[in-house]
């Protein structure tokens, strides 16, 4: 199904690619089988209905989803330079080695409670050992500009970042991930705990955040995948049934699912 | 007619309702008369000894008039710092651990092992540090109080600081793990310091549960009437220094024992005020 776009994506390098990837909780089957390529300097949009997957698919790719109780993955995530052999579930791999080159930003702002907004970015670097007051000095102000918070938050770094609104938190968090300098930004439904203004904010400077890192982005929102993403994959029931050029997605869809989907007959 | 009677029954209604509404609040009273009549007694009684020597002076030989509780307040000063720097740590570790393991068989089993911690009588406790430290140590010793209040505070710091660190969402252990942060730095350095105000609330609840015990102490920090020596000796405390001197015969040492128990729910009482502002603060 996916076969013309993979071959397009052949072109570019991969940033990350997965293998017949299947993701459990428990006994029930939530990814199945899900082999996609998603190129550098992409922003890939993930769409499809609820509980269909996404999710849980996006959550794999850090080695996030092993955390909860119950959760099991089997198949590859190919991430060039991640681990041997690139991949992140090869046996031995650290989570911890694979999550600094994976970032995440989820659905709801999470920033650290107690902790100002310059240690909010601050934060992984310094867990990480870097104390070097001018180096985090920098990070900080450079991540907070690519999130585009920079110019609210400069006179207040010292204020706690649960301070901020929803918006700004959100953004903070977006901060807090670049930081660490990811290969990789995973998206979980970031703007949809937000306002439109916000929203709009957010799918502005994910657009400017292909040129550093690649994004893969979940939404429930076709505009937003339509507005901020150049490629699209179109999940169903645990399935990938559709991955292209997001134009050719949204314009003229391959399976009959999908098109049902966009054109709103179902989710 | 018909409405006459209803109204007869409402006033019936009424007036039932107001002789239960006064039992409830005679039996809500009741409950709680005893913290009054404590509180009143102690002020009539230790009020009389309460003065500067009191908390200066060492007790006097029987017979004497005069002296004060400086050895036990220092003395219970001490153990209870020894029994924080023992158990504080060690609580927290263990809530921490609860929590890290969640629905685990080793948690279920660590919950239960805490809850019946909890329920050993606290001469129990008493015995095992005699046991394990004095016994050893051939004489009884601040070591062995503090080893003692400390095994009595460990439960209860695990339990409340499980408690205060469930309450923290799991999106914010997820955001820490996803920042490439192994999981006991997220629980450190990320989780503890938010929920510090509700772990140092649990913390001075156990303090204030230690600082009254008396039982632990009698056979191992023991007690002195000369003031603190060093860890490795006996060591006074206001507890144990009120049960002795409240059974004597000598009247001045009865109404020290009044004072102390009356400085002694003082400070449970603050204890208890400080944690009570700490929690509205959080």
């Amino acid at each position: 199904m996916a076969s013309s776009v993979s071959t397009q994506a052949m072109h570019a390098p991969a940033a990350l690619e997965t293998r017949d990837l299947n993701a459990w909780f428990g006994d029930l089957h939530v990814v199945k089988g899900i082999s996609l390529s998603v190129p550098q300097n992409d922003v890939y949009a993930l769409i499809g209905p609820s509980g269909c997957g996404k999710s849980t698919f996006i959550r794999c790719l850090n080695r996030l989803h092993e955390e909860t109780d119950g959760a099991r993955v089997k198949g590859e995530v190919l991430i060039p330079g991640a681990a041997k052999a690139d991949n992140i579930y090869a046996s031995g791999v650290d989570p911890v080695s694979i999550r600094r080159r994976v970032g995440m930003v989820f659905q709801k702002p999470n920033p650290f409670p107690g902790l100002s907004i310059y240690d909010n970015v601050a934060v992984g670097l310094k867990l990480a050992g870097i104390v070097r007051r001018n180096i985090l000095d920098d990070v900080v102000e450079t991540s907070l500009r690519q999130a585009a918070l920079w110019e609210e938050v400069k006179d207040k770094l010292k204020k706690p970042g649960t301070s901020l609104s929803g918006g700004q938190q959100q953004r903070l968090c977006i901060a807090r991930a670049l930081a660490v300098k990811p290969q990789v930004l995973l998206m979980d439904e970031p703007t949809s705990a937000l306002d439109p203004i916000s929203t709009a904010r957010i799918e502005e400077l994910v657009i400017k955040l292909r040129n550093d890192v690649t994004v893969l982005i979940v939404t429930h929102n076709m505009q937003q995948a339509a507005r901020i993403s150049n490629r699209t994959a179109f999940f169903l029931l645990g399935e990938l049934v559709e991955t292209g050029a997001t134009k050719e997605i949204f314009t003229n869809p391959k399976d009959t699912r999908t098109e049902q989907y966009i054109t709103g007959r179902f989710g | 007619m018909k409405n006459m009677k209803l109204s007869a029954k409402d006033r019936s209604r009424k007036i039932y309702n107001q002789i239960w509404l006064g039992v409830l609040c005679l039996l809500a009273f009741a409950a709680i008369m005893p913290l009054f009549f404590i509180f009143a007694y102690l002020l009539v009684r230790g009020w009389a000894g309460l003065s500067l020597s009191f908390f200066t002076e060492i007790p006097k030989p029987v017979g004497e008039v005069g002296g004060g509780m400086a050895n036990a307040i220092s003395g219970s000063l001490v153990l209870m710092a020894l029994a924080a720097i023992l158990g504080v740590p060690l609580g927290i570790t263990c809530g921490m651990t609860l929590v890290e393991l969640r629905k685990s068989s080793t948690a279920k089993f660590l919950r239960v092992a805490i809850d019946l911690l909890t329920s050993v009588p606290s001469i129990v406790v008493g015995l095992f540090a005699y046991a394990l430290v004095v016994v050893p140590m051939k004489g009884y010793s601040a070591w062995a109080g503090g080893f003692a209040l400390a095994i009595v505070m460990v439960p209860i710091v695990a339990r409340s600081t499980e408690e205060i660190l469930k309450l923290v969402p799991r999106s914010i252990h997820e955001a820490g793990l996803a920042l490439g942060i192994p999981r006991w730095k997220v629980l450190v350095r990320l989780i503890l310091p938010g929920v510090k105000t509700g772990v140092t609330t649990g913390v001075l609840l156990a303090l204030a549960r230690v600082s009254g015990e008396t039982a632990p102490l009698l056979f191992t920090a023991f007690s002195n009437s000369f003031g603190f020596r060093g860890l490795s000796s006996p060591t006074a405390s206001l507890p144990v220094q009120i049960y002795t001197y409240a059974t004597s015969h000598d009247e001045t040492w009865r109404q020290l024992a009044w004072t102390g128990a009356l400085v002694l729910v003082f400070v449970v009482f603050c204890l208890n005020l400080l944690t009570r502002i700490l929690m509205r603060r959080t």
